[in-house]
């Protein structure tokens, strides 16, 4: 039998699940958080006229630990601005704004969902000099900016490999899982794409790139796979030996708990056939009313991702090389082709493939 | 003379308004290809779209199924940073895509439909096809439509516009400079022609005589035409008034000799002053018309002046030679002191300019007196200056007297005629030189006239 990530409740410190009716929402008056929180302005605001203060919302799919030493940079250049901070699912994300819901920035590992939201008129161009100067393919129209390009990775519990080779391919991971049942039923983690926009991303981006990626699945749904939303419940519950592997997690957030625990009970293999790497975007939706400060954040967010060095931020700059169509490696192109598996019809294909081949069992 | 505009002027302005409006047209046929070019670009990656998206349907269990390639949407993103829109609808129901997007009426079943419309606020260019899928038993029309803003459209047609825009402008600045340059060389012949023929003397009426371009062929052959014509009307008039000196000279000899010989016979003191007043009268008739013969020749030779290198000293020495007899007999002693002094020109004109000159002296000068002739030279001009001790010109200006028929106050009853300073004025601008009066300086000085010639 297979599980979902939300019925497996065990294996989840489930979102908390925050149901909080925002001030200033138009619609949608009911939100549902997985984490929310205001940092208060540093200090008031000097100006005359406005005694108000400014409150920069951000709605964002990067955990609050993460994202929080950016916060606090961001307020040390403008303390006189408060930041109302949200973490929100990728689709709830887009599904906000969408419906009008009022925020500053909206920030997202969902490049397809957010470029979808700049295509279609959700999003305001905005253009600086921190925005001309990043490369072509991290920006859209001056609607939509990268800052961040993280690969997706296979995170293991090493005990479950031992005397196994290390597989450095997909080939190779298709023939240990399916050499060695008896050590990786129920313990292959992967996302819920119906339910992680980010999954979804990744999955769609791998069925076009590789066709390894479906023998993969038809393996993985022989073993009974787990499925989460997120990536960093996956990491932790490879490294607590609770899964052998976690096939597409975010390197980043991998590497992070890797810089923390140092036991050496969970490894990071990069695939060599094919990876994909995720460019974390941020836009201006349309609804936002700080544009100034809003501005101001994502310059932050673009000096940060032409940074030379990785330096003691949590998500790594954005990678030298931009988008190689056919070698495999690098970037997610941000364009249109996004939106070809956004569309119901393909999705509903799509999904009902991944289903019968997780559901096989 | 009514002078209108410059023919260098109106043909530049011309010139370069046909430039300017060859500019602007090619600015703006190049705008319009450019954006026709782009808009056709477009229109294809649009069409290879739909066409992609179209051949993905197909009918399953009585149902239209498609995919939306990933392709049909990547080469959107190729060719511009445009936003992307689509539908797909079957017998007019939405199967996927954007509700509001009205497709385009379609054409021919399998031919690509364009049109530019206005969706979201953003203007966009639609490519839409229809096809026939099997439903069922039915067939239902299956249209795609797949539309993108024309942001990239307008800018690589507004990036070539301004280009072109540049190079017209270049181009026109380039054809101003031009049209001057063709002005100014196409008339430079005409104003070669101007320049000679006003460099020109006063009484230089020979053909000109220089290479023309044909189109002023004509209005040299004119000039030299209304030249020649005059220079016979000069010529016709001398030669009347030549003849005329000529006629009435013979007959005034006969008369002053009879009335010489009445004179001598005369009885009484009143007849004889009678008959001396006739003898004056006949006289001056007589000098007149001898000055005007003079005038006539001296005119006739300056027309085709010969140009020989004389020496003014010897040429000076041969005219006082030529007069001594009529000097000694007034007791006037004629003096040069001269070196040589080479110039050019025609000798029989030049002696009888200073023959007119030294004959005011000798003829205005009281006897016993003594007339003195100069020659100095300085770097460009040679300069002969007659003094005599006589009463002077009187009062400044004296240019007047140059003129024909002019003669002094101071005459009385010296016989003249008043062309004798006119004939030298004449004769020594035929040279290039001048003629310069003035009074002389020193006590008991008369006249001194200077004849001023440019040195050989
Ligand atoms: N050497 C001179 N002394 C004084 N007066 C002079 C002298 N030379 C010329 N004149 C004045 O200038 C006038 C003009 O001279 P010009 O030789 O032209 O005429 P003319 O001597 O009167 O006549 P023509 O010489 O033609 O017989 C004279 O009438 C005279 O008044
Ligand atoms: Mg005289």
């Amino acid at each position: 039998m297979y599980h979902l990530g939300f019925a497996s409740g065990l294996t989840l410190t489930l979102p908390l699940a925050l149901t909080l009716a925002l001030t200033g929402m138009a619609q949608a008056a009911e939100l549902e958080l997985e984490d929310h929180r205001v940092f208060p302005a540093l200090q008031a605001a000097t100006g005359g006229m406005d005694t108000g203060t400014r409150v920069l919302r951000v709605a964002s799919t990067t955990d609050l630990d993460v994202f929080e030493p950016y916060i606090a940079a961001f307020q040390a250049a403008r303390p006189e601005i408060a930041v109302d901070y949200s973490v929100l699912s990728s689709s709830n994300l887009h599904r906000a704004i969408r419906d009008g819901v009022a925020f500053d920035l909206a920030m997202s590992s969902a490049m397809d969902l957010q470029f979808q939201l700049a295509n279609d008129g959700f999003a305001q161009p905005f253009s600086s000099a921190a925005t001309e100067a990043l490369p072509d393919w991290a920006r859209w129209r001056d609607l939509i900016f990268a800052f961040t390009t993280e690969p997706a990775v296979v995170a293991i519990h090493s005990a479950s490999f031992e005397g196994l080779d290390l597989p450095a391919t997909r080939q190779e991971l298709i023939a240990v899982l399916r050499d060695h049942p008896e050590r990786f039923v129920g313990a292959v983690g992967t996302y819920d794409v119906r339910e992680s926009g980010l999954g979804y991303l990744f999955a769609t981006q791998e069925d076009r790139s590789t066709d390894a990626y479906w023998r993969l699945n038809e393996v993985m749904g022989r073993l009974g796979p787990q499925l989460y939303c997120c990536s960093l419940q996956m990491i932790e519950d490879v490294a607590e030996g609770r899964l052998a592997v976690a096939y597409n997690v975010l390197g980043s957030y991998a590497e992070d708990w890797l810089d923390e625990d140092q036991s050496g009970r969970m490894q990071i293999l990069t695939m060599q056939d094919f990876s994909n790497v995720m460019l974390r975007t941020v836009i201006i939706p349309t609804t936002a009313r700080q544009i100034e400060a809003a501005g101001a954040m994502v310059d932050m967010l673009a000096d940060l991702g032409m940074r030379e060095l990785q330096g003691d931020w949590a998500l790594p700059a954005l990678s030298h090389s931009g988008p190689r169509e056919d070698a495999g490696f690098g970037p997610i192109r941000l364009g249109p082709g996004l939106m070809a598996y956004l569309d119901p019809l393909n999705r509903r294909t799509f999904l009902t493939e991944w289903e019968n081949a997780m559901e096989q069992r | 003379m009514i002078q209108s505009r410059s023919i260098g002027k109106r043909l530049t302005l011309l010139l370069a308004a046909v430039a300017a409006l060859l500019s602007v047209l090619s600015w703006a046929m190049v705008t319009a290809l450019a954006r026709e070019a782009s808009q056709r670009t477009q229109d294809n990656v649009l069409a290879a779209s739909a066409t992609t998206i179209a051949e993905t349907l197909r009918s399953e269990q009585g149902e239209v199924r498609l995919e939306l390639p990933y392709a049909a949407f990547a080469m959107l993103g190729a060719i511009s940073e445009d936003r992307v829109f689509y539908r797909v609808t079957a017998g007019g129901v939405t199967l996927t895509g954007y509700d509001e997007l009205t497709p385009p009426t379609p054409g021919s079943a399998g031919q690509v439909v364009f049109e530019t419309s206005v969706f979201r606020g953003a203007a966009i260019r639609m490519a839409s096809l229809g096809r026939a899928v099997l439903a069922g038993d039915e067939p239902v029309l299956v249209t795609v439509t797949v539309a993108q803003t024309r942001d990239g459209v307008s800018a690589v047609a507004d990036d070539l516009s301004s280009l072109a825009a540049m190079l017209s402008v270049a181009f026109f600045l380039l054809a101003a400079a031009l049209s001057a340059l063709v002005a100014y060389t196409s008339l430079k012949p005409l104003n070669e022609i101007a320049s000679a023929v006003s460099r020109r003397g006063p009484s230089d009426l020979r053909p000109v005589v220089r290479p023309a371009p044909t189109e002023l062929a004509p209005l040299l052959l004119a000039l030299n035409r209304l030249m020649d014509r005059l220079r016979q009307s000069i010529r016709r008039s001398e030669d009347f008034i030549a003849e005329a000196a000529h006629r009435i000279r013979t007959p005034l000899a006969t008369v002053r000799a009879q009335t010489e010989i009445a004179l001598r016979m005369a009885q009484t003191d009143t007849e004889r002053e009678h008959l001396r007043q006739i003898i004056r009268a006949v006289d001056e008739s007589s000098r007149s018309a001898g000055q005007l013969l003079d005038h006539a020749t001296v005119a006739y030779r300056i027309e085709d002046l010969a140009r020989d290198t004389l020496d003014l000293a010897t040429l000076a020495a041969r005219t006082v030679a030529a007069l001594e007899p009529t000097a000694s007999m007034r007791d006037i002693r004629l003096l040069l002191k001269a070196d040589t002094a080479w110039i050019a020109g025609d000798a029989v004109l030049l002696e009888n300019a200073l023959r007119n000159i030294l004959d005011n002296a000798i003829k205005y000068s009281p006897e016993d007196t003594s007339v003195t002739l100069q020659i100095t030279c300085d770097a460009t001009t040679a300069r002969l200056s007659v003094t005599d001790q006589g009463p002077g010109l009187g009062l400044a200006p004296f240019e007047p007297l140059t003129q024909r028929f002019q003669r002094g106050e101071n005459t009385a009853d010296i016989v003249g005629s008043g062309l004798g300073l006119t004939i030298a004025a004449e004769v020594l601008q035929a040279h290039g030189g001048r003629l310069e009066l003035s009074n002389a300086q020193l006590k008991g000085g008369g006249a001194c006239i200077t004849l001023v010639l440019p040195l050989a």
